[in-house]
């Protein structure tokens, strides 16, 4: 049976990178007793994914995994079994039933987030960039370079970014993400440097990942449901 | 929730900031306004290899089954870390609470090896506590070493206020009730040094005068205060089973060296190697019950989800109920995908066996570690391992599928001559032949054998403690000598040879058997920046001959001088059990090339036998 989980990462947690999670969930997977299936070989690992990667320092209300497992009782159950054995700065919070197959992975489903960016303390710029922010929120397009093996080329991210808004000095983004089209909330927000003529210094932001999408929808027209919403509880 | 120590910008400019912020799967929250003594135990070395290290897991959870006691943890800040404390002026802090360590009651430094002592320095410089032991104040806490160099802790003496000699099972709950007696009756510092005196395996240097002959040996050691005794009795646990064993051990987020729950199957080795401290330090041998164990290795699987458990020891095959843990934990974990690991195996019928359930033959090594290559320099240093056993254990590996052997060797050892040296290459080249003597279809390709050599430090506690060490070039013309030989061979294309670093090594051999002189020394190279010292990337060997040459430290007279019978050595105040008497007797026989039985087949009257535990009681019963 394939599993999804939702968990939250928050305060501390936020200096653990990807790798060190998914570390993280085998053995906590381990201390609370699921029962996931192994891969065959000699040495066998957990079938489990990730749905996208989180960059260290970044929060998040939204994570995900997927899994395959033997027995479940039920989701209640499988979550609270879960909660029991987390460190603080994680939190699950779903546990439920995904279809069978490949089509239904969460890193490959996986079209969108929804990112909030908040200023350091002390790091916001001086007053009067709320108005810059939202003449480059109406912008058609925002040229950016970007640095690749290739060398560096002018790309638009316009249309990678699906919607943006400030409220106050809060800044709500949902781009592109997954492995065919992604963004970076860090990318838009120096773009935005660029376009207001100002520079921010290191880890000004601190960016909160509020949930990952998948799209539902036609070529034309995107229609995105949470990855959470995909799954059916037990 | 608690405020950590370093702030987020901090923390994302450097490495891996999961090294700092604790919050570790099963690290213990206390409240501390409940409680009456605060012990930062500290690894003075990066946090991956310290988190690593069983003994401070067993000290860890041994003080917090105390309500009374929080006992946390502080590992050394890599060279990017420790350069923001200094700019910024942050002082060093402990994972749990994350409060600064010079708040604490006790600074606990475990001493696993020689080259980490600048690192100490680091870890009170970094605290804020004064580096000598005599200019701190009643507010500093109470630094405390322990671990196997603190069977030499004397080039240490002037840094530390305590040292626990032995395992710290026995002691240090006799140690934290004497400390709060005294913080309750607001006595000052010297007056709790001298009462931590009187506790059994606690030595406290301060309270010790040490004169010299003219020739800068040691005319005699004494007790400067009335009750301080003038031997200290090594610690040792006398039944394994009833005493303190982690049940959850701390899960750390980043992959650190030891990413196991580790399994100590039993103390002591019954070998008696000549060049082994270990061997001679943890004596007697004591096995842990089976039935602990198999319990113990439940609880710590289930509490930490580790995949592999590992059994540690000095010798497993020497574990008298081996087949029976094996067997029962690949029976009841290896179905749950948890690896099993037996490091420390004699390559036989059983060991093949066993491995070939465990890991993938085509990808693992045998390992042998002769350490010498030669039957004559084995009888001398006592390694009963002979060339037919090593060419059987081979055979029957290649035979079993595997093609890969790790030769490990010292050079180096006492009495060794060219040919002893030469006669390495010679092993491999066998067992190299041993692997081509299989028909050509059941081969897997080349066999790959690695020959690894180390150059010989002598240690004290051994019968090597006489010896006189080689020097950096003697050394290094050994590898060269090993090396042409391999070159010469017919199989040298399956043979790859690795050596180690002379510098390192001398290093070591000088504070290995240093006095209390060497105090001087060691914090020059810390005040030239020597810091991290086991790591290649971070030795500065010329740093440190500038310091021996400044403080006119005569490397030599440490490490290749020849002890005569009588000479006082400086740790000759620890009583280990072991006498010195047995150890000379030892050491003769070397010379002689003559072997002696191991302690299950014969007891040689050592003098550990007054633990009253282990293979001396079973000894003595079956006597």
């Amino acid at each position: 049976m394939k599993i999804r989980i939702k968990f939250r990462k928050f305060g501390e947690m936020k200096f653990i990178g990807h790798l060190d999670m998914m570390r993280y969930f085998q053995k906590a997977i381990r201390r609370a007793g699921i029962d996931i299936c192994y891969s065959g070989g000699f040495s066998p690992h957990m079938i489990m994914s990730f749905a996208s990667p989180l960059g260290v320092g970044l929060t998040s209300d939204g994570e995900y995994l997927d899994i395959e497992v033997g027995e479940v009782s039920s989701s209640a159950d499988a979550v609270r079994r879960l909660n029991e054995v987390m460190a603080e700065g994680v939190e699950v919070v779903s546990f439920r039933k995904i279809p069978e197959g490949k089509a239904s992975n969460a890193m490959a489903l996986t079209a969108a987030a929804d990112y909030e960016i908040r200023f350091r303390n002390g790091c916001a710029p001086k007053d009067g960039w709320q108005k810059d922010f939202d003449r480059f929120c109406a912008s058609d397009s925002i040229q950016v370079i970007k640095k690749s093996k290739k060398g560096e080329r002018e790309t638009d991210i316009r249309p990678l970014i699906y919607r943006i808004e400030r409220q106050e000095d809060t800044i709500f983004m949902q781009v592109a993400a997954g492995s065919v089209r992604n963004l970076k909330p860090e990318l838009v927000m120096e773009a935005f440097a660029a376009f207001a003529g100002i520079t921010f210094p290191e880890s000004a932001f601190l960016i909160h990942r509020l949930e990952i999408y998948g799209d539902a929808g036609t070529k034309d027209k995107r229609q995105l449901i949470s990855l959470e919403a995909l799954g059916e509880v037990i | 929730m608690r405020k950590l120590a370093l702030d987020d910008t901090v923390l994302l400019k450097i490495e891996k900031p999961a090294r700092y912020i604790g919050n570790e799967i099963n690290a213990v929250q206390k409240d501390k306004s409940r409680i009456e003594v605060r012990f930062c135990m500290c690894f003075p070395d990066l946090y991956e290899i310290g988190m690593s290290h069983l003994g401070i897991q067993i000290l860890y959870d041994m003080f917090n089954r105390r309500e009374d006691v929080w006992c946390e943890r502080v590992y050394s800040p890599w060279v990017d870390l420790d350069r923001i404390l200094r700019e910024k002026q942050i002082p060093l802090f402990a994972l749990e609470s994350q409060d600064p360590v010079k708040d604490f009651d006790f600074l606990g430094i475990t001493l696993q090896y020689e080259m980490c002592y600048t690192n100490v320095l680091q870890i009170l410089d970094l605290s804020g506590i004064p580096l000598f032991a005599d200019r701190r104040g009643e507010e500093d806490p109470i630094v405390i070493g322990g671990g196997p160099c603190a069977c030499n802790p004397e080039p240490l003496a002037d840094f530390f206020d305590l040292f626990y000699i032995g395992e710290g099972e026995t002691s240090y709950y006799a140690l934290i009730d004497a400390y709060k007696e005294h913080k309750n009756a607001g006595g000052s510092r010297q007056e709790f040094l001298i009462k931590a005196a009187q506790i059994p395996g606690i030595y406290v240097p301060s309270l010790y005068e040490v004169i010299y002959n003219p020739d800068g040996t040691i005319a005699s050691m004494n007790p400067k205060a009335l009750y301080v005794p003038s031997r200290v009795k090594r610690q040792a646990v006398s039944d394994l089973t009833h005493t303190f064993y982690p049940e959850k051990p701390l899960v750390p987020f980043i992959k650190v060296t030891q990413d196991r729950v580790v399994l100590e199957i039993q103390r002591g080795c019954i070998r008696g190697c000549r060049f082994c401290q270990a061997g001679m330090l943890y004596r007697p041998t004591r096995e842990r019950d089976l039935e602990m164990l198999k319990e113990s290795a439940e609880k710590m699987l289930k509490a930490t989800g580790h995949e592999e458990i590992s059994l540690s020891s000095l010798s497993s095959s020497d574990y008298s109920k081996l087949p029976e843990l094996t067997e029962f934990l690949l029976e009841n974990f290896g179905s749950n995908g948890v690896n099993i690991s037996l490091p420390s195996l004699r390559i036989d019928a059983f060991s093949l066996d066993v491995m070939s359930k465990v890991q993938d033959i085509r990808k693992s090594s045998l390992t042998f570690a002769p350490e010498a290559g030669s039957q004559r320099l084995r009888d001398v240093i006592n390694k009963g391992l002979t060339e037919e056993v090593i060419l059987r254990g081979a055979g029957s590996a290649f035979e079993g599928g595997w093609n890969k052997v790790k030769l490990y060797f010292m050079l180096g050892l006492p009495t060794e001559t060219e040919e002893d040296q030469k006669s390495i290459a010679w092993l491999a080249e066998k067992i190299a032949r041993r692997y081509y003597e299989i028909p050509k279809e059941q081969r897997t390709g080349k066999c790959q054998i690695t020959v690894s050599t180390s150059f010989f430090v002598p240690k004290p506690f051994t019968p090597f403690q006489w010896a006189g060490m080689c020097t950096r070039e003697e050394f290094l013309e050994r590898a060269h000598t090993v090396n042409m030989e391999i070159k010469e061979q017919l199989n040298r294309r399956s043979i790859r040879y690795n050596w180690h670093e002379a510098d390192v090594t001398v290093l070591e051999g000088v504070f290995a058997r240093g006095d209390r002189r060497l105090s001087g020394l060691l914090l020059k190279a810390y005040e030239k920046g020597c810091l991290f010292d086991s790591w290649t990337e971070n030795f500065h060997n010329e740093r440190w001959m500038e310091a021996f040459a400044e403080t006119k430290t005569d490397l030599s007279f440490y490490t290749a001088r020849v002890r005569t019978q009588d000479e006082i050595f400086p740790w000759d105040f620890i009583d280990s059990g072991v006498t010195k008497k047995f150890l000379y007797r030892e050491w003769e026989k070397a010379l002689e090339g003559t072997v002696t039985p191991n302690c299950r087949r014969q007891c040689q009257g050592c003098g550990a036998g007054r633990y009253q535990s282990g293979v001396c009681l079973l000894e003595a019963h079956q006597i």
